[in-house]
């Protein structure tokens, strides 16, 4: 299932996420993970909702590998928060839409 | 909120089991709404591949069948709408179901909301999932190639998910707390045919440990009361379900496991209100077993509704 969030990848993860003058929220998935799928449209959502505030993005991590493994991922889907350059928050598996909001809440 | 028109019957999850309800409570013309909070499927869709459905010789992609119990459930009327319920409650003669966004009124319900994997109890649980403790070999078998491994359980499920990381993996351990599995033969032939498998019989996980991901767990054999030290990447949990009944607990009776349970019509302890699939009582967790308990909610539901007019 294809998510129209903007791609992150290992190439302009610097740019794009470390470097960002708004806190990001990252979506790690893979084609074959299907709670990836059950939780992109309340990733999709909460872009949409926050998008004064936050900077949503999704990474692939059968075509990114760096990014994952310098962030010690080894489950998807995973959510990473970042504000100022810094990890602030990881989220691993489905959560709901609430539980989000309330973690990325204590950073923006 | 505001709860609008009263539906004949509102089906909670769009799994095999309430999609098999919604199929024949359609064609009962009810109506059905069926009320989903992720995607429709259920735990099927952590599998990769169902091999055990009738009717599919070849197998079939657990995606592929669920869209076909879902599309041919919306052939005969059923709607499928995303929402999650957080309580059911009684008004007069109808139930007000209270999603997150809307309350829906149902003459009767179909409870089949599914269970989710249930978690070992261990200290670093927690800390360590999603850094090498996962609960779906599907989605985080890829990320240990030439890795060591351990899956606990000795189900379908657990003997399931340890015969797919073995195409990933370097080594994997199965360990399960009895001296024989209980998931079915075919499955343990593969599993034991299999050179880079290892079953560590009688045994139980104490502890798991590690600074940034899993490094170690400590395994206890409960026959010979002694402990030893495993070093491993990653550890898949497979022990079993926890029913999903947050929704309606002190509303219907529930088992000692926490299952809903139900009579051989699939009603529950409340009039009007059904259960099928991993939720309810006496149903083994199998997609044919969901389906068949669906259908069965669903004849009881028509009928209910028949005698009330």
């Amino acid at each position: 299932m294809a998510m129209d969030l903007p791609d992150i990848t290992d190439q302009n993860f610097d740019e794009e996420v470390l470097k960002s003058a708004l806190p990001v929220l990252i979506d790690f998935w893979a084609a074959w993970c299907v709670p990836c799928r059950m939780i992109a449209p309340t990733v999709e959502e909460i872009a949409e909702t926050h998008k004064e505030k936050l900077k949503v993005g999704k990474m692939n991590v059968d075509e990114n590998m760096k990014t994952p493994g310098k962030y010690g991922i080894r489950g998807i889907p995973t959510l990473l928060l970042f504000k100022g350059g810094e990890l602030k928050e990881t989220m691993v598996g489905v959560q709901s839409k609430d539980k989000i909001i309330e973690v990325i809440s204590r950073h923006l | 909120m505001t709860a609008g028109e009263t539906h004949d019957v509102v089906i909670i999850g769009a799994g095999p089991a309430g999609l098999a309800a919604a199929l024949y409570t359609g064609r009962g013309r009810r109506q059905p709404i069926v009320l989903e909070k992720a995607i429709p499927g259920g735990q099927i869709l952590m599998t990769d591949w169902v091999e055990n459905y009738p009717g599919f010789p070849e197998g079939i992609a657990p995606f592929d069948l669920t869209e076909r119990f879902r599309k041919q459930a919306e052939k005969f009327g059923a709607r499928v709408e995303t929402d999650e319920v957080r309580s059911i409650r009684r008004e007069e003669d109808v139930w007000m179901v209270a999603g997150q966004s809307r309350e829906y009124r149902g003459r009767a319900v179909i409870i089949a909301s599914g269970a989710s994997h249930r978690k070992l109890g261990v200290p670093n649980e927690e800390r360590l999932t999603g850094r090498g403790v996962s609960y779906c070999a599907t989605c985080d078998g890829p990320f240990f190639r030439d890795a060591v491994v351990a899956v606990v359980g000795g189900g379908d499920n657990a003997l399931t998910e340890a015969i797919m990381l073995t195409k990933f993996c370097r080594k994997l351990y199965v360990i399960h707390r009895r001296d024989e599995f209980r998931a079915i033969k075919i499955l343990q032939e593969r599993l034991l045919s299999n050179p880079k498998a290892e079953v560590l019989w009688d045994s139980v996980v104490e502890s798991i440990e590690g600074e940034k991901g899993l490094e170690r767990a400590i395994i206890r054999n409960i026959k010979e009361n002694r402990t030893s030290e495993l070093p491993l990447d990653g550890l898949f949990v497979s022990i079993g379900l926890d029913p999903h009944t947050g929704f309606v607990r002190g509303l219907v009776e529930i088992n000692s496991w926490g299952e809903i349970k139900v009579d051989s019509r699939m009603a529950t302890s409340q009039p009007g209100i059904f259960a099928a699939g991993d939720v309810a009582d006496a149903c083994p967790k199998q997609v044919a077993v969901a389906v068949g308990a669906g259908v069965n909610a669903a004849l009881s539901v028509n009928d209910y509704l028949e005698s009330r007019g």
